[in-house]
């Protein structure tokens, strides 16, 4: 029984642990702020709409969850992104930038490479969009380790000179003035199900939430068993130490932006690779999928593996605010409500620091103490 | 008997350990009482308690025979106990006298009013010769006047209780002595005072009364003048402590480090910090460089590890030029390094103890395949360490390093760089902050290290270290070596003109 006892604690003081409490504690946080907002703005519908939110996911059943896995693919990689670089010590705000500049990349090779067999385009536009991404972090990372600038001002300007790049880029290469937009990519050149529509029929479900959790893995598997991972870590964790003991900390800044930066990148071509149709604007706005991977990082406790479930909650939302229209609720409210969710998610943070807070402060005064 | 503090069976634990086990404390009015124990005996658990920090799982306190309840620090000013931090808690671009007021500030209308809190404070500088000046910057003065200005602090707030946590750590040896005599000062007008420390010198010279705490156990009180040195340690550690090091005569063989006019001139600087230094090392010594703090130890330290870029000069290990050498190039080629800073440099205080001890070595084929770290390895490696070197922690080789105590954080880099198979240690302070029993271990581990045939420079600011350890002392003033001293035909006396600046060596005239 003692034992028992022992285990519960222990499983409680457990560094993970914390992290999944005070991220379901983030969540519920955010269902209540979002019930609030409803109930002000809709009170006769208020219960069947929240109801429906939080069961949306499932609503029209396979489809619904295709939904849900569609539309995390993006917010995942961005998450990952945003994860990989923070476990380097480095916050990467720049993914909007490298998720755009990927996007564009992606739609241009797959609608310019035409050399290319349809079938086989698809692995060249991810890639091409990854290395792009990859560009585009680099920037901040050079910036960061030779000149010691501030990372999320560097970000902060690489999103917009980005942005703005890729918009000169379509009118330039890809525009469609008809739409005043970018030409999609067709669905003929688009990332292949792999049967995944028979399993979640009339979804947009496609190849890319396996790429996009494959890389989730890949990424978990880099930072916990490999030498790499235990460098960058320990660069992200204290630098000194890492000069100290010989590592090469502008390395590690470097190759760590490189990373986040192809995740953001594959990141922006699988979600305009999906055959939907879906088009770049030529509109000065930052992707909303960049930012949004800030909340899943956070949510998912900058953990590889925590983005892939954050992101999948995100999507999940998402899925059951879209159908929260049939009831007749303004999109604007179910905007604010998922907004409001995602926003508390970023509160993981404050409520670990809260459970932590009594065990810091006990080992403070012991450092103290003995120094 | 009328005690001012009693703290009677206290225990506190924490997960994996009981650091406070069924403890006693009992205090006087107006004695200096001495808290004696290891790094990790509690010490540091027991006067947190004392000051609110943490709550005691079982037993009470009693002030001036009265039951209280200290749940914060407000708590602790309220019954009249102030404690001096090891590290000061000091604002360095606030004057003295902004510093004392800080939290207790008097205010008419939103101003701060300081007349009668200067009044207040130089009437207590003179009452207790603590010449403070209440208009003089943080940043511009001593550190041991900033100490002094935390035992003001207390002073002001009327404090009765006072705890110094191992206020002699960062004082030079004329600093202990008025300290020492400050202290006597304050019991004389009536206030008690907690001494955390565990130098014995300074107990047998101050105190009145000592309680020995071990592993969280309490011990032992005693008269101070009643016991021995020895005997105290005895208790201390649990077993007879060698205060000398034991050692047999160097057998010197070829020079390992060789350094050549050596000058550096940080971008930042307007002044050269170190200037023209040339030495050797040789297999089979361990070289000694002393002086005070802030003489360009630190810095020649930096330029020989390559942790900085020289400005001119030759570094040679074993023949080869590695003046321009990386540091992971010096690392492999037989250079390993003991850091002065622990926390900043020696350890990732969010690694665990086993991730910590193959920092150095964890690319190394012994710890990685095909890219991928060896868990199982490090695992055995690990065991292996925290065995052979005696290094305690809650969890092992799982305990996350943040979580450790400084003395066996300090331990766990001695046994990762001791046992890195180097031809030459460097080792910084490497008994900073540790209690007799681990500071014997450590000098025993120099000394092995020497008799394998090993260099050894260690940089040192306690002369009793300087003077016991080593087999050549060189002496660093203002960035520069002034003298190359035998410490058998030296004495500390003289020692100190030279670290002083006062006196070179012949051949650094």
């Amino acid at each position: 029984m003692n034992s028992f006892k022992n285990k519960v604690v222990s499983l409680f003081k457990k560094e993970g642990s914390k992290s999944v409490i005070s991220s379901l504690v983030a969540i519920g946080m955010g269902l209540i702020f979002g019930l609030i907002i409803i109930l002000i703005a809709n009170p006769g519908d208020a219960l069947s709409g929240f109801k429906l939110l939080l069961t949306g996911g499932f609503y029209k059943g396979a489809k619904s969850l295709g939904q849900v896995f569609y539309l995390a693919v993006p917010i995942m990689m961005t998450g990952l992104s945003v994860a990989f670089a923070f476990k380097c010590g480095e916050f990467n705000i720049g993914t909007p930038g490298q998720y755009i500049v990927g996007a564009f990349t992606a739609v241009f090779v797959a609608l310019k490479c035409t050399f290319i067999p349809d079938s086989i385009l698809w692995i060249f536009c991810i890639l091409a969009a990854g290395l792009a991404g990859a560009l585009w972090a680099v920037i901040p990372g050079v910036l960061k380790a030779f000149k010691n600038v501030n990372v999320v001002i560097s970000c902060i300007m690489c999103n917009y000179i980005g942005m703005l790049l890729v918009i000169e880029g379509i009118k330039a290469t890809i525009y469609n003035p008809t739409g005043a937009e970018s030409y999609a990519v067709p669905a003929s050149k688009a990332i292949p199900t792999f049967g995944l529509d028979v399993l979640f029929p009339e979804s947009h479900i496609n190849f890319g939430i396996v790429i996009a959790i494959g890389l989730c893995v890949l990424a978990y598997i880099i930072m916990n068993k490999t030498t790499f991972g235990y460098e960058l870590k320990a660069c992200g964790y204290n630098s000194d130490a890492a000069k100290y003991a010989g590592m090469n900390e502008k390395k590690c800044i470097i190759l760590s932006m490189a990373i986040a930066g192809f995740f953001a990148g594959v990141g922006g071509a699988i979600a305009y690779m999906s055959g939907t149709g879906k088009t770049l604007p030529i509109s000065e706005v930052l992707p909303n999928e960049g930012f949004n991977g800030i909340p899943v990082a956070l949510l998912g406790f900058n953990n590889p593996i925590g983005v892939v479930f954050a992101a999948l909650f995100i999507g999940y939302i998402n899925v059951g605010g879209n159908y929260m229209q049939s009831l007749n609720i303004a999109i604007e409210v179910i905007d604010i409500i998922v907004a409001a969710i995602i926003y508390f998610s970023s509160f993981t943070l404050l409520i670990k620091m809260f459970l932590n807070k009594r065990k810091s402060k006990k080992v403070k005064i012991e450092e103290g103490g003995h120094e | 008997m009328e005690y001012a503090i009693e703290m009677l069976n206290i225990t506190k634990e924490f997960p994996g350990i009981k650091a406070n086990d069924q403890i006693t404390l009992q205090v006087r009015q107006g004695e200096i009482h001495a808290l004696l124990g290891e790094n990790g005996a509690g010490k540091s658990t027991l006067m947190s308690i004392l000051f609110g920090l943490y709550q005691p799982d079982e037993g009470m306190i009693k002030i001036n025979g009265k039951e209280v309840q200290i749940n914060d620090p407000n708590d602790a000013n309220k019954y009249a106990i102030g404690m001096v931090h090891q590290h000061f808690k000091l604002v360095h671009n606030f004057t003295v006298l902004e510093n004392i007021i800080l939290g207790v500030e008097d205010t008419s209308m939103g101003f701060i009013k300081t007349a009668d809190a200067r009044k207040k404070v130089v009437a207590l500088s003179e009452k207790y010769h603590l010449n403070v000046d209440p208009d003089a910057y943080i940043e511009d003065i001593t550190v041991g006047m900033q100490q002094r200005v935390e035992i003001l602090k207390m002073l002001f707030r009327d404090n009765d209780i006072l705890i110094f946590d191992e206020p002699t750590a960062v004082l030079t040896p004329q600093e202990i002595d008025e300290l020492m005599h400050i202290m006597k000062g304050l019991v004389k007008e009536g206030k008690s005072i907690i001494f955390i420390t565990h130098k014995l010198n300074e107990i047998k010279a101050v105190a009145d009364r000592c309680t020995i705490l071990r592993k969280g156990k309490y011990i032992d009180t005693v008269d101070v003048a009643s016991v021995s040195k020895e005997e105290l340690s005895e208790k201390m550690v649990g077993r007879k402590v060698n205060f000398n090091v034991e050692k047999g005569e160097a057998h010197v063989g070829e020079t390992v480090l060789k350094v050549e006019n050596l000058t550096y001139h940080p971008k930042s600087g307007h002044k050269e910090v170190l200037k023209n230094i040339s030495f050797e090392v040789k297999r089979g010594e361990i070289v000694c460089i002393a002086g005070i703090d802030g003489n360009g130890q630190s810095e020649l330290v930096y330029a020989l590890t390559g942790m900085v870029p020289t400005t001119s000069g030759h570094v040679y290990l074993n023949n080869e030029d590695i003046t321009k050498m990386s540091i992971r190039h010096r690392s492999d080629h037989g250079m390993a390094h003991i850091p002065e800073d622990r926390h900043k440099h020696g350890l990732v205080l969010d690694y665990s103890l086993a991730e910590n001890l193959i920092l150095k070595s964890y690319y190394k084929p012994r710890f990685e395949k095909n890219g991928f770290i060896r868990f199982d390895e490090m695992n055995k490696y690990a065991d292996y360490l925290i065995d052979k070197f005696d290094v305690r922690s809650g969890e092992g080789r799982k305990s996350i390093a943040r979580g450790m105590s400084g003395g066996n954080q300090q331990k766990a880099i001695i046994a990762r760089e001791v046992d890195s198979d180097s031809d030459l240690l460097i080792a910084v302070q490497p008994t900073r902050g540790l209690d007799v029993g681990a500071i014997e271990f450590i000098h025993s581990q120099l000394v092995a290290h020497r008799d394998e045939n090993k260099a050894v420079l260690l940089v040192s600011l306690e002369l009793d270290e300087v003077m016991n350890v080593s087999d050549r002392i060189l002496v660093m003033y203002e960035g520069e070596i002034v003298a190359n001293l035998d410490p058998k035909t030296i004495d500390v006396k003289e020692l100190g003109l030279y670290m002083a600046g006062s006196k070179r060596g012949e051949g650094y005239e």
